[in-house]
């Protein structure tokens, strides 16, 4: 995918002030353009039970995997649904616009957001992760929910599920993250051997920081005689061959 | 063979028995929570061991081609820990997740009366939360345990068809099945059951809701002792489908349709699971991921 959510500042800094994604519809995260997409059967009416009561999200945002489904929304690239997400992340993003476009006041929303995620499992997590994601792309993002947003996806950034990592860098983080968590995000998912596909805005924010830590990671696998990941060549800066 | 191993506790094993389980076909697993050897002293530590049934392990499981569900519920040993009973309070939101497959394991440990209340209070929640329960039968004074676990089963208002009651044996298989309920039996190394005992006991009883489990953890045990069974079971003249039926097809219609069943989108048997030294392209990642 092409990354279309830039965040221009390469350095680090404040992670409490938002920075606006720039057309933020252009050509978002598959998983984000199937939850913005029109919802059908059993997720219609889920939709629209959220819209009228945000109150009700609980339930239907358990239940979404059973309803709608796991399957992987690119099988042929990503048959695990880890880099571009599940038919089940996408409802469950789809479940948390249809909260925030109901009678909810944002901090509200966002504290809704918090349980949602702690006392979810891992799909239920992602989903409010992509989530976040939906109404970042759909934005602009109420400043409210950044917090929250940012709590949650360090949360995320922390664990050793790669469906979790890669959620946590999708078009919240290219807007939100400070740059040192994003340039950790960026690398802990070429350990864990997920494609950087699926990491939204790329190009835009990979700094020199970032080559030089591609650059060592390199290094080090070379020196232990061990495969070294195509991928930091993406991250590797526009002088370096690895 | 295709295995469901409906009780093990792989949070107590390593990726050495998830690799052996899956040649050896196991291809789903029911965890359910209990006691860590170390009694828990508050809730937040089985909050975190609940979050990690669900999660962690889940996806550990998912890296080795095995579907991994859990059963959620407060263990006899750790309800007469008044600093545990409030576990109870957060045990129904468990209950509506994915995976988890029945309220369990309940019992009796002591069979006091803190016992009692627990396991009556759980039984209720899983009525209300549409699941079934999985019992198991005290170590000590077992033949009054079982009969008192029925009895508490009947109270509760569960139809005796959505209630599994393990760790049987040759003494207590009789009472469960004529109370209508599953028999579950843990094959163990030399104490509990062993394949050839069990063996016996099919061809007493029959295969109708006979349901065979490793119950591995973190003591002496083999979680390919389900597996073993089988070859037990052909080695004494039972047929394939036979087989099936006891290690497969039982505990899928026990549990019912919270099962997830389906193959582990993207696993490849007998490829590293990550991080993979060999495989260092993004078109291989992408598969692997």
């Amino acid at each position: 995918m092409t990354p279309t959510t830039p965040s221009p500042a390469r350095t680090d800094h404040d992670p409490t002030v938002s920075r606006p994604p720039s057309s933020p519809a252009a050509d978002p995260p598959t998983v984000v353009a199937a939850a913005l997409a029109p919802a059908t059967g059993w997720l219609a009416e889920a939709v629209a039970e959220v819209r009228r009561d945000p109150g009700t999200l609980a339930q239907p945002f358990a239940w979404a995997a059973r309803r709608v489904g796991r399957d992987p929304l690119r099988p042929g690239s990503d048959p695990g649904g880890v880099v571009h997400g599940t038919v089940a992340d996408a409802a469950r993003a789809a479940l948390v616009v249809a909260a925030f476009d109901g009678d909810v006041a944002p901090d509200a929303l966002a504290e809704e957001l918090r349980v949602r995620y702690r006392e979810g499992d891992t799909g239920e997590r992602r989903g409010v992760l992509r989530g976040l994601d939906a109404l970042t792309v759909r934005g602009p993002l109420p400043p409210e929910l950044v917090p929250v947003g940012l709590e949650l996806a360090a949360d995320a950034l922390r664990t050793n599920d790669p469906s979790l990592v890669a959620a946590a860098t999708g078009p919240f983080a290219a807007a939100h993250l400070d740059q040192h968590s994003w340039r950790h995000a960026v690398v802990k998912l070429v350990f864990q051997q997920v494609s950087l596909d699926a990491v939204t805005g790329l190009t835009e924010r990979a700094d020199a920081e970032l080559a030089r830590m591609a650059g060592d990671l390199a290094a080090e696998r070379r020196a232990a005689g061990r495969v070294v990941p195509d991928d930091l060549a993406r991250i590797a800066g526009p002088e370096k061959e690895f | 063979m295709r295995i469901l191993d409906p009780h093990i506790h792989m949070t107590s094993r390593t990726t050495d028995d998830y690799e052996a389980m899956y040649a050896a076909g196991v291809r789903a697993v029911v965890e359910p929570a209990f006691w860590l050897g170390q009694p828990r002293t508050g809730v937040g530590s089985f909050v975190d061991y609940f979050d990690a049934l669900i999660g962690w392990e889940r996806f550990r499981a998912a890296q080795f081609g095995i579907r991994h569900h859990a059963t959620i519920g407060l263990n006899p040993k750790e309800a007469n820990d008044p600093r545990c009973r409030e576990v109870l309070e957060v045990i129904p939101r468990y209950l509506a997740k994915e995976g988890v497959v029945a309220v369990g394991e309940l019992g009796y440990d002591a069979m006091t009366r803190e016992e009692d209340e627990v396991f009556a209070a759980q039984l209720a929640m899983a009525v209300t939360a549409e699941l079934p329960a999985l019992v198991h039968t005290p170590h000590r004074d077992k033949l009054a345990g079982t009969r008192r676990t029925l009895d508490v089963v009947r109270d509760a208002g569960m139809t005796p068809d959505r209630v599994l009651v393990d760790h049987l044996n040759e003494t207590t298989v009789a009472l469960v099945r004529d109370a209508g309920a599953w028999a579950g039996f843990s094959i163990y190394p030399d104490t509990k059951m062993d394949e050839v005992r069990m063996v016996a006991i099919l061809r007493e009883y029959g295969l109708e809701r006979m349901i065979v489990n490793s119950a591995a953890d973190w003591g002496r045990s083999d979680p390919l002792k389900t597996w073993r069974t089988g070859m037990t079971m052909l080695e004494a003249g039972f047929t394939a489908d036979e087989v099936d039926q006891v290690l497969w097809r039982n505990p899928v219609a026990f549990f019912g349709s919270t099962l997830v069943l389906d193959p582990v989108p993207g696993f490849v048997a007998g490829a590293a699971p990550v991080p993979a030294e060999f495989a260092g392209s993004s078109v291989l990642r992408g598969v692997r991921a």
